[in-house]
């Protein structure tokens, strides 16, 4: 099993990312550079928060410029995994490799805090260590994170089982009060209809360390590591 | 020939006549408009502390743990074991902030953070420690909202988690507000990076941003008092990108950790000028520097502009000549401007050239603190407004009611018990701080142990079991009844917060934020809090490592508060030992580590009824201090301890209340004890050396023991419940009303305009 982080200019969840899935999962991960034309044999690519290259433009919007993500573009239409946390999911999102878009947050303000995300769609390579409606303690931290999409593409994300994590409390209930960003649906996370891509707001590999009491993240990369070791069928 | 520089120009630079008669004698001629300026800047109170180093020296300055000299680097090292130690210091940013409160605060972060990670350590927490104005005047709205903002997008995308601070609102700061900035790192050892420039002939290179004409005289900006004039001195203000200096810093951290380095010093304050000379004087050296070279972003800059520019995000390095190409690589990879701009010398001389030809040819050491910048001794007087606040008295104090309610209406405010809590929780002082830290990203690189909201932050440090705890406390409104017991103080609460939090006291970093040191009665404050600071400081056995003094916050109204603001470091030696403030269990049984309390002077309950600064400040005894924080650390050790809570503004009531506020886990208390002063004093006093903790009723053995040991008074005062906050025959509210009281209040006043 065997993760790369892409770092771009101004990331600054690369190596949290690279320690959750090194020291936790114990996986093998090596980071690629924004510059490089080549991914480093990757099962699972990691694109990881921050401000690629100062969220200058749009947040995410010219990390789709980088000789890497051509690759990793390519990499994911062979159906290779590609998960994008927080400004990777808006990354995925301006590269179309994820439908929608994700807007300034309602507050007009950065949010940081403790979450509660709802699994909607356990049946994915990313949750399948999960049970559907499970409420997982994730944290959020974006100033964009207010995802949009039109009705049509609503419609679609819905009959195709595309939304995989909605906002709630903690007791699961999806509502406006649970929403921290003004996100449509409350939508945490989503993937692409051909179920190899997904992006998320919520940080996973902040959550995955059962030594500082935070482990609910790590059911994600489990559920990578389930597909990829034993490739699991869904 | 006839001379350039005319009287206006001298006073215009913030010069002296006496000063410039010191230039010329130095110089043995008239100087260059960029000598002028070179002197002006290097001169200022910001980068000579003329007013202030002979207080500062009384300060105590050393300690087995400390690896730098306090005031020669950057930033202070202390030692914590294992190869590893840890950078911190704190900075002000006032003036810019005043003026233009997101870039003011925003630049404030990076100059902070770059003063860490020069020392070739990586910053792994942020703090801040801000104080505004009255907090429903709409300007004052604007500043709060604009700071919090830049901090919090400089910080944010910097992936450097900014975990605690503090924030207080008075009249005092109206027009002045402090804006405070921490920043902590950790370095290896042998990666510890000096600002000095030694080797004549090795490479002296600019790296980082281009060089503007923002910022021009911050630094003499900040060395005068502010005034209406001061908005059209908005372009002395800097303006911050966090992307370029992300990417400095980790192609700076890349380059010390690989050995390339000599010597660096970032560019902040004063700029080119101030690295330039820092250097060279600590090395005993010279530096030979061509200012055409110089990466600029506009055109047409002189020689003078250069100098003087506080374009943020840029370093100066020394480095070997063999290195050059190295080091470049590693700029290079992050797209970062880097050229070699001159040589170190051994002339001692700093020579400015502008296209080969010189324009300034100063000795390096005549401009720099400990070399030939001005020492003042300056005079002081007892101000007079202390006799009228020490005249106060607490006598007059209306006795609240007793219960039962309901109460008639139209009574005051005041009337009960009951409304003075809610009243207390609902002061933007003592309400929740969420709206501000949740914009902070307070989790970035996974260390956050203890987060924003308890006494102090804890964050581990990684390939240890050890964590750090870090905190920044100064209550003004005690400093301006009583310097000398208030800065006490400030150290003793942090101190106090630390132990609290699992930790174990290190060492602070200071910021000392005053008004104009040329007046005596300013001036008086000043040399007392310096003088409370080190007796704690003494105590504690936390030496001072660094800071920084900010004069001049004045408005045309009056000084501020004397406001020295603690940053204090703390280790945990197993990260197992952070306690945070929050009640865990009903059933368990609440102690109070101290006595009780009857003085009521700079409380916020006075302020509540009399709106106004009155009484004594609560006195600090730094003996019993420290017995009482021992019982707390050991009973901690001992593995006792479900939550410890100092008791700070509001009293032990509000302190009670605040230990049931875990959002997720809310929880009240039924207290019963004995009060021996008058029961408004008791609940709503701040007598210092007072810590609320929780425990399993069966563990009160362990805490008779302790106490004795310590010779420490405790009270046990009663038991953790759900719902309900009722205290003797005073108190009975439901803790998830005032909860939401508490948590909402600051988010109301600034919506509500």
């Amino acid at each position: 099993m065997k993760y790369n982080v892409i770092i771009f200019p101004g990331s600054n969840c690369d190596y949290d990312s690279y320690y959750a899935v090194k020291k936790i999962m114990q996986a093998d991960v090596e980071y690629v550079w924004h510059k490089d034309t080549e991914l480093k044999n990757p099962d699972c690519v990691i694109l990881p928060g921050g401000f690629s290259y100062g969220d200058y433009l749009r947040a995410g919007g010219i990390a789709k410029f980088s000789p890497i993500m051509q690759e990793v573009v390519k990499f994911a239409n062979k159906c290779g995994l590609v998960i994008g946390i927080c400004n990777g999911f808006q990354m995925l999102t301006e590269a179309s490799l994820l439908p929608g878009t994700l807007l300034q947050n309602k507050s007009l303000l950065f949010v940081c805090k403790h979450q509660y995300v709802k699994v909607i769609n356990n049946n994915t390579s990313f949750t399948s260590s999960l049970k559907k409606g499970d409420v997982l303690d994730i944290p959020i931290a974006h100033n964009e994170g207010n995802y949009f999409i039109d009705e049509i593409g609503l419609q679609k994300l819905k009959d195709n089982k595309q939304i995989v994590f909605q906002y709630c409390d903690k007791n699961g209930n999806v509502n406006e009060n649970a929403n921290p960003n003004g996100s449509l649906e409350n939508i945490a996370g989503i993937i692409n209809k051909k179920g190899n891509v997904l992006g998320m707001m919520p940080h996973p590999e902040r959550d995955s360390e059962p030594a500082l009491n935070l482990a609910d993240g790590q059911e994600i990369f489990k559920s990578i590591e389930n597909y990829i070791i034993h490739k699991l069928k869904i | 020939m006839s001379s350039l520089i005319t009287k206006e120009i001298v006073s215009e630079h913030g010069l002296s006549q006496e000063e410039y008669d010191r230039i010329l004698q130095i110089l043995g001629r008239e100087p260059t408009i960029t000598e002028l300026g070179i002197f002006s800047v290097m001169w200022s109170e910001h980068a000579s502390y003329k007013n202030s180093i002979l207080q500062l020296k009384t300060l105590p300055r050393t300690g087995k743990a400390l690896l730098t000299k306090t005031g020669e680097e950057n930033a202070g090292v202390v030692d914590i074991g294992e190869g590893l130690a840890v950078a911190f210091k704190i900075e002000s940013h006032n003036h810019p902030s005043a003026l233009e409160p997101y870039q003011g605060a925003a630049t404030g972060v990076g100059g902070i953070l770059r003063d860490i990670f020069t020392m070739g350590a990586r910053p792994i927490a942020s703090l801040n420690s801000l104080r505004f104005g009255n907090l429903d005047k709409n300007h004052v709205k604007h500043l709060l909202k604009g700071v919090v903002k830049g901090i919090a997008d400089y910080g944010n995308c910097m992936g450097v988690p900014t975990v605690a601070g503090e924030i207080y609102f008075s009249d005092s700061y109206e027009g002045n507000p402090l804006i405070n900035v921490m920043t902590v790192g950790i370095v290896k050892h042998e990666n510890l990076a000096t600002a000095s420039a030694k080797g004549p002939g090795n490479f002296v290179l600019y790296v980082g941003s281009t060089t503007g004409r923002d910022g021009i005289h911050g630094c003499t900006f900040a060395s005068v008092e502010l005034s209406e004039e001061s908005a059209e001195k908005r372009t002395s203000v800097q303006v911050g990108d966090p992307f370029m200096e992300k990417l400095l810093l980790e192609a700076t951290l890349k380059v010390i950790e690989k050995n390339l380095v000599v010597g660096i010093q970032d560019m902040g304050a004063a700029g080119l000028t101030c690295s330039s000379s820092e250097m060279s004087a600590k090395a005993n050296t010279g530096m030979d520097i061509d200012v055409a070279l110089v990466p600029q972003r506009e055109k047409g800059m002189t020689s003078y502009e250069i100098m003087l520019s506080e374009s943020q995000e840029r370093m100066l390095l020394v480095v070997k000549s063999e290195n050059f190409e190295k080091v470049a690589k590693v700029f290079k990879k992050w797209d970062l401007n880097i050229v070699k701009i001159g040589e170190v010398t051994d002339d001692k001389m700093l020579r400015v050239r502008e296209n080969k030809k010189v324009v300034a040819e100063i000795p390096a050491k005549c401009l720099v603190l400990g070399g030939d910048a001005p020492v003042y001794k300056r005079e002081t007087k007892y101000p007079d407004y202390l006799e009228k606040t020490h005249k106060f008295n607490p006598d007059t104090i209306p006795l609240p009611l007793p219960l039962p309610l309901p109460l008639p209406l139209p009574l005051p405010f005041h009337s009960n018990h009951n409304k003075i809590l809610i009243n207390l929780l609902s002061c933007p002082n003592i309400a929740s701080k969420n709206y501000v830290y949740q914009q902070y990203d307070y989790m970035v690189r996974i260390n956050t142990i203890i987060e924003p909201g308890s006494d102090a932050a804890v964050c581990r440090v990684k390939g240890t079991n050890k964590a750090l705890a870090m905190t920044t406390d100064c209550n003004g409104r005690y400093c301006y009844l009583d310097p000398y017991e208030g800065a006490k103080g400030a150290v003793a609460e942090a101190a106090r917060n630390i132990v609290c939090s699992g930790g174990k006291p290190l060492a602070i970093t200071n910021c000392l934020n005053f008004g104009n040191p040329y007046k005596k009665e300013v001036y008086w404050t000043f040399v007392e809090a310096i003088r409370g600071m080190g007796d704690a400081c003494k105590a504690f056995d936390t030496p001072v490592t660094g800071g920084n003094v900010s004069f001049y916050n004045e408005t045309e109204k009056s000084a501020v508060y004397p406001t020295p603001t603690i940053g204090m470091l703390g280790l945990l030696e197993n990260r197992k030992f952070a306690t945070t403030q929050f009640f865990k269990d009903a059933g368990d049984l609440i102690i109070l580590l101290g006595d009780n309390c009857d003085e009521i002077g700079g409380s916020e309950y006075l302020m509540l009824i009399k709106n106004k600064a009155l009484g004594n400040s609560p006195k600090v005894d730094l003996d019993y201090e420290k017995r009482v924080q021992k019982v707390c650390y050991d009973a901690i050790r001992a593995g006792i301890v479900k939550s410890a809570h100092d008791c700070s503004e509001g009293g032990l009531s509000v302190a009670i209340a605040e230990c049931g506020f875990s959002p997720e886990n809310l929880l009240g208390a039924e207290i019963n004890f004995e009060m021996k002063y008058r029961p408004d004093f008791e609940l709503f006093g701040e007598s210092h050396s007072r810590i609320i903790i929780s425990i399993e009723p069966d563990n009160i053995s362990i805490i008779k023991k302790l106490t004795k040991k310590h010779k420490v008074n405790f009270i046990i005062l009663g038991s953790v419940i759900k719902d309900y906050l009722r205290i003797n025959d005073l108190i009975n509210v439901k803790v998830d009303e005032i909860f939401s009281r508490w948590h909402s209040s600051i988010e109301k006043r600034l919506i509500n305009r």
